[in-house]
């Protein structure tokens, strides 16, 4: 397998989806002659031509609403929108339309539109450019939900996302945007709704979303090498479709679980997983449903106070060995 | 109104019709809301059928067409039966869109009515994306998109012809000015008041309509189509008119006059082309008559039909909401909110293809009807 740049695997996916099928084009801004914000884009505006990968102007709304019209006849557009705060600007066409549209019409006409966007702190871009937002996306029905934290399945996760005929909300984070990880060669295609369990352990689960996927994984290593406590990591991958079935095979097996987020603490992702595991798995449960969330702040600027502000590898551990101590 | 010709005599019969249709629709839509049958919002086009129809008129039928919340009348111009406007109206399962809709969300993909938008000015961006997807595909269809003016104030007005001009869309964007903004008259919400002027700057070029004209309509909207067919780029389009109702039926009408109202019924479209073609010999008093009892008929027939219709059965509330297949392979697996339906317990289940929604939740739903 080649090691790639969770980056470049996303090119590599929108490549080859654009090659297999006519129909699919890009919009978003500067992703064409400047080769996008992070570069996810680069060297498509010269592959395909300026028809196929479009740069716009600063217009998230209408950017969003003309995937979703274009997608309503015939194409299969791919909108990127720079950070997953600037999506706020197109939440009236991600949610009034894109998502209702199938629903609202009596399943007349479909909208298969991938909305791309990064999120996540770490670097000092402040309270509009830094935020972690599954949970808005989570919360909509006829949306799917992907938030890929290894190179794999960026490539995979995406290039299903293209095929799928729903609308889908596609997060990207800016840290994974560098780190490398093995890709399997040829066609790759991941599932929507089928959990990845990162790391096998007896007791005590764990649940990472996005990033927090990676660092569930680290934390994993210290609580075994340091506590004697083997914790199986869980990455959902895609929150819609959840696949609710491993992660509750995993919490009946161990009986404790902390769920890690980078974004706010209420009406969170750990806060939706908590309330479902509590009704689907209460009697397996041997201490209260942990969570590790981003700070209830919006994120600030300097260093020091934005290191604090979102999930790390200790508090993980800590949260992780706190449901073993309350038994 | 004389500036225009009159099309041949079938034609223009036929718009009468239309015309009329729509007029009748609508009064006996309002009068179906206060007996309580249609619920939600109504927003009655009463007044605006010349501007529908003369615009709709101008239309291939491969064209796109895209409303507001004020849409009945639009998906009956393009033909669309008015059974299945009025079952929308009621919520039943016959309805256009299934009783999911309703008024303000009518769409009838088969004419390429590409559907009725409940939020001011988000329908504009998908227009954009229709022009967009058929200048892509490489066909000649243009895009007709109808808002109001009220909707030229949200940032998607701007945006969507900034967009449109840049990528020389073959959209034509039609405002209708009905004077308000619900209830908000043009002068106090738009610093520029003439409407048709606000695309120049975004490169779009404007032109105007008398929107109480249904021939004056046709003629401008012809031409503007023209150019977003032809020359590829889009064309503003103000047509002026006046709703003679409500912006909807919970309207008690404090912001306008009752003589305002009255001149502009004056100019009333259907007496106005009516007295027209009797005035040319094209139909004489009876047979104006005689159509408009069709109307009636045709408009009565339409709320038997609903009336006799079924709603919508509980276990199809998730009918819809993804499009099964690919990612979704049934929805206990993306909602999962109800723990008593559970996930599926046999492998063969995930592979269904429709909404099929197991026993315990349809138990569920009707328990919950019951309290």
């Amino acid at each position: 397998m080649a090691v790639v740049r969770y980056r470049d695997a996303l090119n590599q996916a929108l490549r080859e989806e654009m090659q297999r099928d006519e129909r699919v084009m890009l919009m978003g801004e500067d992703i064409g002659v400047f080769n996008g914000a992070f570069k996810v884009t680069n060297g498509l505006l010269a592959e395909f031509g300026e028809k196929r990968v479009r740069d716009t102007p600063i217009s998230e709304n209408t950017i969003v609403g003309m995937g979703v019209g274009a997608a309503m006849i015939g194409l299969r557009p791919v909108v990127e929108l720079m950070t997953i705060n600037f999506s706020l600007l197109a939440l009236d066409q991600i949610v009034n339309h894109a998502a209702h549209i199938h629903y609202m019409f009596g399943g007349q006409v479909r909208v298969p539109l991938v909305v791309r966007m990064p999120q996540g702190a770490g670097h000092q871009l402040g309270p509009t450019h830094s935020h972690s937002w599954e949970a808005i996306y989570l919360h909509v029905p006829g949306l799917l939900v992907a938030a890929p934290s290894t190179a794999a399945d960026a490539k995979g996760l995406l290039k299903a996302a293209i095929r799928d005929d729903n609308p889908v909300i596609f997060i990207e984070h800016e840290y994974l945007y560098g780190q490398r990880g093995e890709v399997p060669e040829g066609e790759h295609v991941v599932d929507f709704g089928q959990a990845a369990i990162r790391r096998e352990g007896d007791d005590v689960t764990i649940i990472g979303i996005s990033r927090m996927a990676v660092t569930a994984e680290k934390a994993a290593v210290t609580l075994s090498s340091e506590h004697g406590v083997e914790a199986e990591v869980i990455d959902p991958r895609t929150l819609r479709p959840l696949d609710l079935d491993t992660i509750l095979a995993s919490v009946r097996k161990t009986g404790r679980c902390v769920i890690v987020e980078e974004g706010w603490p209420h009406g969170g992702v750990g806060a939706n997983l908590a309330a479902l595991i509590q009704e689907q798995a209460f009697d397996w449960l041997d201490a209260p449903v942990g969570r590790v969330t981003g700070a209830d702040v919006p994120m600030p600027y300097s260093k020091p106070l934005e290191e604090i502000a979102y999930p790390h590898e200790p508090q993980v551990v800590q949260a992780a060995l706190a449901t073993i101590r309350e038994v | 109104m004389a500036d225009h010709p009159l099309p041949d005599g079938a034609v223009a019969k036929e718009w009468l019709a239309a015309m009329l249709l729509i007029r009748r629709f609508e009064e006996r839509a309002g009068e179906m809301y206060a007996k309580a049958k249609v619920g939600g919002f109504l927003h009655l086009a009463i007044g605006e059928e010349a501007t529908i129809v003369g615009s709709v008129r101008a239309l291939r039928d491969a064209d796109y067409l895209i409303s507001t919340y004020r849409s009945h009348g639009h998906a009956l111009a393009r033909g669309t039966e008015p059974d299945r406007v009025m079952a929308e109206l009621f919520g039943k399962e016959t309805g256009l869109c299934r009783g999911r809709g309703g008024s303000m969300h009518m769409f009838d993909l088969e004419r390429r009515f590409m559907g009725g938008y409940g939020i001011v000015g988000g329908n504009l961006p998908l227009a954009a994306g229709f022009g967009l997807a058929s200048d892509y595909l490489g066909t000649e269809d243009a895009t007709l998109c109808q808002f109001g003016d009220g909707a030229s104030n949200q940032g998607t007005f701007g945006e969507t012809l900034n967009l449109a001009a840049l990528w020389k869309l073959p959209v034509v964007f039609m405002v209708t000015n009905n004077r308000f903004g619900m209830g908000t008259a043009l002068e106090r919400h738009s610093a520029v008041t003439d409407l048709h002027k606000r695309g120049e700057g975004f490169g779009v070029p404007g032109m105007t309509c008398d929107g109480m004209d249904a021939l004056d309509t046709y003629a401008v909207t012809s031409e503007a189509l023209r150019i977003a067919r032809e020359e590829r780029r889009p064309v503003l389009v103000e047509a002026l008119t006046y709703r003679f109702r409500g912006h909807s039926m919970a309207d008690p009408e404090e912001y306008r006059t009752k003589e305002q109202v009255a001149e502009w019924r004056k100019r009333d479209p259907l007496l106005t082309f009516g007295d027209r073609l009797v005035g040319e010999g094209v139909i004489d008093e009876p047979e104006r008559e005689a159509m408009d009892a069709a109307a009636i008929a045709r408009v009565d027939e339409a709320v038997a039909f609903a009336d006799a219709s079924p709603f919508p059965s509980p276990e199809s509330l998730y009918d819809d909401v993804y499009v099964m297949g690919g990612q979704v392979r049934g929805w206990w697996s993306v909602d999962t909110t109800h723990p008593e339906a559970g996930p599926p317990t046999h492998p063969e289940e995930t592979t269904a293809s429709t909404g099929e929604v197991p026993q315990a939740m349809t138990a569920a739903l009707e328990a919950g009807e019951d309290t």
